[in-house]
């Protein structure tokens, strides 16, 4: 006997392409089911009223000036680290050392701060500071570049045992410079001085950060997108073949594009301790340089709607922790909280990519 | 064929992707104890008809009947319960395993499986049809028509009765495709109904006895190939008059443009690809490169082109003027910067060719981007000059901003040989230049190659078709196993005798 099969209920099929309106539409619809599904979650487990909570995470993010100039030197820096592995992702250089190549960059920065802080005149050590740090973090996307490209290591593997790597040196610098000795931490660098502290704008702490960004930007997406540079890095990242068919040297612009990916992470290092922390530690960059993986693919490597994606990130992280301070739950809860708006985000792109259609199964007179 | 029962009886079946209609209300039938040919155009929606049938696609509308009974086919696996196999055009084989292995591999069988009785029964399949395998030997070790095998003994193992083949003489020589025709018929024989898909109008009207035609996914007619011609065929697909006869004007003031010699060269696992190759390619003559797939063609070509690393043996470029220049041991940059203007169209077309994510526009640009000192790109140029490519070789695409994945087959190579030769080369090498294209586009191809002749580039044509091969080349140079068996005048040349060449160096029997 043959099985028989019904016929399918739900049809999947590729969309041939949308109006931008209609796909900014499902993403809309996806976070208000996103923000529905939460609700349930959050009367479910808690008890507490959802439109509260609600309130209380966009508190969180605006509620107060310091907590807007906070979010938006978070979603600098998260913007800064997302920028700098874009061009390596968009060649298929799965960089996943940001964390790395930021901590790294923050090192030579505080090297130059705590070394030469005093002995020379304040505008040279910050141009110093600019070139170590930018350097630094250049070398330290290279030594992986230059390996996969004479003997084609695995980037991934590389740049995630650089990041320890990295991780260890910053923890011996601190003990070497710890100040006061025994304590374990470096504290503030250059506290009464203030040498080598990046230049405030008016009474605006994080607003140098922010504005740098904002130019780190626009530049990168038009190096992106119409520098003969950033064609050959699409060109290469679509096919190594197809490169080499063009006369690309593959290896050169690996080397090249993770020199400026881990400059860009070098950058960010110096945005932290030069600009705002004005010390180092082994979490400065807590996590950033992987978030940013996450910022960078959900825009598509699209610097512009990185700004968006960025935002979306440390908007949700600012408003889960001020949900558990004020409620006094645990700090997961506002990680679940995240997590589920994320997954409705990520699966939206489902929907705008593919259609679902219900068939009908009419029997018609043959 | 009244008094025959059709074993398939496909309805008004419809299936659209995205805004495409791939196929629109096709009928078709399918009978026992017959060879079907499946004729039509790239892109006339011929392997998704099938894919529907095999379980790969399911049909948006319509209805499929198997022998007199509605079925409802969602997957491969289905289609095996109503006895329908599918031998695909790029085989699915896993290379390590044995062709028993290979054969039983995903079926689900009560009890232990017993691989002596599976050789048994592989056995006596091959003993009904006359196939030619060893049951033991592992996929990697075997030719390509050998693999092909296997894939057709698998869907019969499991009971098919209705067999579709896609395009399964693209990759074998002609003695190669003579036994499989033998094979086909002794199936017909014992009442199987047989599909085959192919753009070879000879096959259609040496193998099949029905011909069935599909037209942008519309079915436009079925008749006996007994009563009809390639010309009527042809006709019908295109839906309009068109010529077959490939042009071959004679070489005018032919000189030396590249000579090869004792070219030897070796894989990266350090396997033998080339061996003390020497030949010449003229200017304004069409040099052909025959072959049994993978002889070396590929690494020849490369060669030349400056991608595949040489062991031995010269390559020297004649200018105009007479000065020589050697190619080996320079990348593509390094010979483009010496003034050799050497155009490639590769095999693999999306893979090495263009960016298949990339707009035409933007593929336009991967040989001439760097040109100029600016920082930026110039997209203007690289503009127009899709809008032309597109105009001048009929490209249907919804505009030059389209991605070229998502052109058909045919589409995509007219893209590649428009932008190779809008740069004005002087030697053009091409492989398997119609390879899964239409009657119509293959001609638009061979027009393309033949303007370059007549304006004086030296052409290297590697092609598979050696009815093609003799009609379009001025000489052709046969390979077996990456040395050269001979090289034959293309006018008066004899399709057995090049066929032996390739299978045997030198052609002789006794070798």
């Amino acid at each position: 006997m043959r099985k028989q099969s019904k016929a399918p209920i739900v049809h999947i099929s590729k969309r041939s392409a949308l109006p931008w309106y209609h796909a900014w539409a499902i993403r809309g619809a996806a976070i208000l089911l996103a923000l529905v599904a939460c609700a349930v979650v959050t009367t479910a487990l808690t008890g507490e009223d959802p439109i509260g909570v609600y309130k209380t995470m966009f508190a969180g993010a605006f509620g107060t000036q310091r907590k807007a100039w906070i979010l938006g030197q978070n979603l600098a820096i998260l913007l800064c680290i997302s920028l700098a592995v874009t061009p390596a992702f968009k060649m298929r250089f799965w960089n996943i050392g940001g964390e790395g190549q930021v901590l790294i960059g923050g090192l030579a920065t505080a090297a130059c701060m705590i070394l030469l802080g005093d002995k020379i005149p304040n505008w040279l050590l910050i141009v110093i500071m600019i070139f170590a740090s930018i350097a630094a973090g250049a070398i330290w996307g290279a030594i992986p570049a230059i390996c996969k490209a004479k003997w084609s290591t695995n980037e991934t593997l590389f740049t995630l045992m650089m990041n320890y790597v990295a991780t260890q040196l910053v923890a011996f610098f601190v003990i070497v410079w710890e100040v006061p000795k025994g304590a374990g931490k470096i504290g503030i660098i250059n506290q009464t001085t203030q040498a080598g502290w990046l230049p405030q704008i008016g009474s605006y702490k994080y607003l140098l950060n922010i504005l740098v960004v904002a130019v780190l930007t626009v530049l990168m997406y038009f190096y992106l997108t119409r520098s003969k540079q950033g064609y050959e890095i699409a060109v290469v990242g679509e096919s190594e073949r197809t490169a080499r068919y063009v006369g690309i040297n593959v290896g050169r612009v690996i080397v090249r594009t993770m020199l400026i990916s881990g400059g860009i992470c070098g950058l960010a290092g110096l945005l932290l301790v030069g600009g705002t922390d004005h010390t180092i530690t082994t979490t400065i960059a807590g996590g950033r340089g992987f978030t940013a993986v996450m910022v960078a693919w959900l825009a598509k490597f699209n610097p512009l709607v990185m700004v968006f994606t960025s935002f979306l990130l440390v908007f949700l992280s600012r408003g889960a922790s001020e949900i558990s301070t004020i409620y006094g739950l645990n700090h997961s809860f506002g990680d679940i909280l995240t997590g589920i708006i994320l997954f409705f985000i990520i699966g939206s792109e489902f929907f705008i990519s593919y259609r679902l259609s219900f068939l009908k199964h009419t029997k018609k007179e043959g | 064929m009244e008094n025959k029962t059709a074993a398939v009886q496909m309805r008004d079946i419809t299936k659209r992707f995205g805004t495409v209609l791939a196929n629109d209300r096709v009928w078709l039938d399918i009978y026992k104890g017959e060879i079907l040919a499946l004729l039509g155009e790239n892109g006339s929606g011929k392997t998704t008809l099938m894919n529907m049938l095999s379980g790969i696609y399911f049909p948006d509308e319509g209805q499929i009947f198997i022998g007199g009974q509605e079925a409802v086919i969602r997957s491969p696996r289905d289609a095996f319960g109503y006895g329908i196999g599918m031998i695909h055009q790029h085989f699915k084989l896993v290379d390590v395993l044995t062709a028993a292995e290979n054969i039983v591999l995903g079926l689900k069988e009560p009890g232990r499986l017993n691989m002596d009785a599976v050789a048994k029964k592989v056995k006596a399949i091959c003993d009904t049809y006359g196939f030619d395998v060893d049951p033991n030997q592992k996929i990697y070790n075997m030719s390509v028509s050998q693999k092909q095998t296997v894939e057709i003994v698998k869907v019969l193992y499991r009971g098919a009765d209705i067999l579709i083949l896609d395009e399964p003489t693209a990759v074998l020589t002609p003695q190669e495709t003579e036994k499989l025709f033998a094979v086909l018929r002794n199936m017909r024989d014992a009442g199987k109904a047989i599909v085959i898909i192919t753009h070879k109008m000879h096959e259609v009207e040496e193998l099949s006895d029905r011909v069935a035609i599909l037209r942008h996914g519309q079915f436009v007619g079925d008749m006996l190939t007994a009563k009809t011609n390639a010309q009527e065929m042809t006709n019908m697909m295109v839906g309009r008059p068109v010529t077959l006869n490939i042009e071959r004007p004679d070489p005018v003031d032919s000189k030396p443009r590249v000579e090869v010699k004792g070219l030897t060269v070796r894989d990266m696992e350090g396997t033998l690809k080339l061996e003390d190759v020497s030949f010449t390619i003229n200017s304004g003559e069409i040099l052909g490169i025959a072959g049994i797939s993978g002889c070396g063609q590929k690494e020849l070509l490369e060669s030349i082109a400056g991608l595949q690393p040489v062991e031995k043996g010269s390559i020297c470029y004649v200018a105009d003027d007479g000065t020589r220049e050697e190619l080996v041991g320079k990348d593509p940059l390094r010979i483009a910067d010496m003034g050799v203007c050497l155009s490639f169209v590769p095999e693999d077309r999306l893979g090495m060719g263009l960016v298949g994510s990339m707009d035409l526009t933007d593929n336009m640009m991967l040989r001439s981007f760097r040109k100029g000192k600016s920082f930026f790109t110039d997209r203007k140029k690289p503009r127009q000059l899709a809008e032309k490519v597109v105009k001048d070789l009929e490209v249907v695409t919804p505009s030059v901003s389209t991605p070229v994945r998502r052109l058909s087959g045919g589409n995509v190579q007219k893209v590649l040989v428009g932008r190779e030769i809008a740069s004005a080369p002087s030697v053009l090498l091409t492989a398997y230049a119609v390879r899964g294209l239409d009657i119509n586009a293959s001609y638009t191809i061979y027009d393309l190659i033949n303007q370059q002749k007549k304006a004086g580039v030296a052409v290297v044509y590697v092609g598979e078709d050696l009815d093609v091969l003799l009609e379009l080349c001025d000489r052709i140079l046969v390979l077996c196993g990456g040395k050269v068996s001979g090289i034959v005048e293309g006018r008066g040349a004899s399709k057995p005798d090049v066929g032996m060449m390739m299978t045997r160096l030198g052609g002789k029997k006794n070798a």
